[in-house]
């Protein structure tokens, strides 16, 4: 941990991530309260970053073309596209562990199966699949998560894959069978914490990822539905403002960038604390 | 070696035929009628019905899809139930428009970003290394639609110098030799710039790291030992070995590109493959979304294939080893 911080990806990465999770938590301490709140949409839309409206309210980053104030929304949108990026990863990454540990540490047709399912998976073009499993359901929140989790889990259980089987190989394993241990309590107790190092790792990638995603769902008006706000709607409502009210779109697009290199950097910083070998990659999408 | 390439010319046409089976049951079991879109709010049941047989949609599932599967083997794509033209028609001219742009953009991607990453790598630790590894994390992490707007606004609305909508102006037809080709490439630039700035840094980060990893091995030393110069070792000895896997990578970043084209022509109003599928899907117009995401797929896993037979090629011990 102490490694973490003196390296100073990871410290960044760090502090922009707490300091993201805190203004999505303390959320009604650092704005001006609602969201989606409207006072005269004539005389309060699209005003400019650091303007005060005529009813004395301060919009540190201007407001949209409904009045809104963009840094509220901002931070309620943090609430939802961080919401959605770590949930998603949560899920891909408990499928992907479970695959990964199935396929890895045992035996017989149900591995190789779950194998090919996976090397298939990766195959398919994943914006593919998104589209389609968007477009097909009514869209809602709930949906991207979801949809998100069951396209990202693959390249997690390759991962896991393979560590449990070189982990499985190795002494301690044998030890521990010696000792009695039943084989499942051996991958759960003494294999799989061994293995959660690139887990981890590409966890934190997926998380970026998953929120760039959800945004690009957002956009295509397939992802998280007007008028809760989410970086990628709100990307996509100020696209049709970008000549008059370019803020509009600026803001939550920064954000964003601003998130998902902290998830790299702080990534890439986890990777080499644990382990100093191992090479810099970029993530597969 | 040629054994090998056999199995996987098998696995990628399992892999398409995959992706279309699922596509064709995820399609027909969500909600929506295509039938019901197209004839609107105010159809009775009868032609609703009528529609539906006249589309073969009344058959069971099974069904219908070994008839697709028949047709589509044979050459015949069907009709688009939205557009009413023939779906080849449709993807002949949406395909060369993605090739263009996603072959273009890969090709720019690569030669930039094996460039930067080789001074960064030969220099690791530096403070170009540093500077450059900065930008390229920075420029990775970019969304690509968001990228994209925002060029529209610098390059469209602010310096009104470049187009922000679809391969060709109005005038196209018009335009003759050197113009038409260079409104052509004004139409390009602002998508291919997208595109190219997203996948340079992933190359360089890739290279970079390969670089790296390669300096530390011994066969480095003994040519440091036997007195050649820094550069010559840099380039012959440790880029070129480091660029084995970077072919590999090519192969596995093309759905990556892939998907970042399908936004990025939402975004420009590129004509492509991209923005047929998001058209269709929206439509529920069956037979273009299935022959959107078979040739989606055939792209792809044709060009892992090629990425496979490259890396064989440039490292032959990886053509023994599979064989």
């Amino acid at each position: 941990m102490r490694r973490l911080l003196r390296d100073r990806r990871g410290a960044f990465g760090a502090l922009v991530l707490v300091a993201v999770i805190a203004c999505a938590t303390l959320a009604p301490l650092v704005t001006s309260g609602d969201p989606n709140r409207q006072h005269d949409i004539v005389a309060t839309r699209f005003l400019p970053p650091l303007a005060i409206d005529a009813f004395g309210a301060f919009h540190p980053l201007g407001t949209d073309r409904f009045g809104r104030d963009v840094w509220t929304r901002l931070v309620y949108g943090a609430r939802i596209s961080m919401g959605v990026g770590v949930l998603a990863v949560l899920l891909s990454v408990t499928l992907g562990l479970a695959v990964g540990a199935v396929a890895g540490y045992w035996r017989g047709p149900v591995p190789v199966a779950l194998l090919g399912v996976t090397d298939f998976a990766l195959a398919v073009p994943r914006v593919v699949l998104l589209l389609l499993l968007a477009a097909l359901w009514r869209p809602s929140t709930a949906l991207v998560v979801i949809v998100l989790g069951l396209t990202g889990w693959m390249s997690v259980a390759r991962l896991v894959h393979g560590e449990v089987r070189a982990l499985a190989a190795r002494p301690f394993v044998a030890g521990a069978a010696a000792l009695g241990a039943r084989r499942l309590r051996i991958l759960v107790r003494h294999i799989l914490p061994n293995a959660l190092t690139p887990v981890i790792v590409a966890a934190a990638l997926g998380v970026g990822n998953a929120i760039s995603l959800e945004a690009g769902l957002s956009y295509l008006g397939l992802g998280v539905q007007p008028p809760t706000p989410s970086w990628g709607n709100m990307i996509a409502s100020g696209r049709d403002t970008l000549v008059n009210a370019p803020w509009v779109a600026t803001a939550p697009g920064l954000a964003l960038v601003l998130v998902v290199v902290a998830c790299t950097l702080l990534g890439d910083a986890v990777r080499d604390a644990l382990e100093p070998g191992a090479v810099t990659r970029p993530p597969a999408t | 070696m040629l054994a090998a390439l056999w199995r996987r010319l098998l696995t990628g046409f399992a892999v398409v035929l995959g992706v279309v089976t699922l596509t064709f049951f995820l399609l027909h079991l969500a909600p929506g009628d295509p039938v019901e879109l197209l004839l609107g709010p105010t159809a009775s049941p009868e032609q609703l019905a009528a529609q539906r047989t006249a589309l073969g949609l009344d058959r069971a599932l099974p069904v219908q899809f070994a008839a697709w599967l028949g047709r589509f083997a044979r050459g015949d794509w069907g009709t688009s139930i939205g557009k009413g033209q023939p779906v080849r028609a449709v993807i002949g001219t949406a395909w060369p428009a993605t090739v263009r742009l996603v072959g273009l953009s890969l090709l720019l991607s690569y030669v930039i970003g094996i460039a930067i990453g080789a001074v960064q790598g030969a220099r690791s630790g530096s403070r170009t290394d540093t500077a450059l590894s900065v930008v390229t994390v920075t420029l990775f992490a970019l969304p690509g639609y968001w990228l994209g707007l925002m060029l529209v606004m610098v390059f469209t609305y602010w310096a009104r110098a470049l187009p922000a909508f679809g391969a060709a102006g109005f005038d196209a037809d018009f335009l003759t030799g050197w113009a038409r080709l260079a409104d052509q490439l004004r139409h390009l630039a602002l998508p291919l710039a997208t595109l190219t700035l997203i996948g340079a840094p992933g190359a360089a980060r890739f290279v970079r790291g390969a670089m790296i990893d390669v300096a530390a091995q011994p066969f480095v030393m003994t040519a440091r030992a036997k007195g050649l110069t820094p550069v010559q070792v840099a380039t012959r000895h440790i880029l070129r070995n480091a660029l084995t896997p970077v072919v590999t990578l090519l192969g596995l970043s093309l759905p990556a590109l892939f998907s970042g084209a399908v936004f990025v022509e939402a975004v420009f109003a590129w004509p492509g493959v991209g923005r047929v599928l998001v058209e269709a899907v929206q439509a529920r117009d069956y037979p273009v979304v299935m022959a959107a995401t078979a040739v989606s797929a055939a792209l792809v896993v044709a060009g892992n294939l090629l990425a496979d037979v490259l890396a064989a090629w440039l490292d032959p011990r990886i053509g023994r080893r599979a064989a």
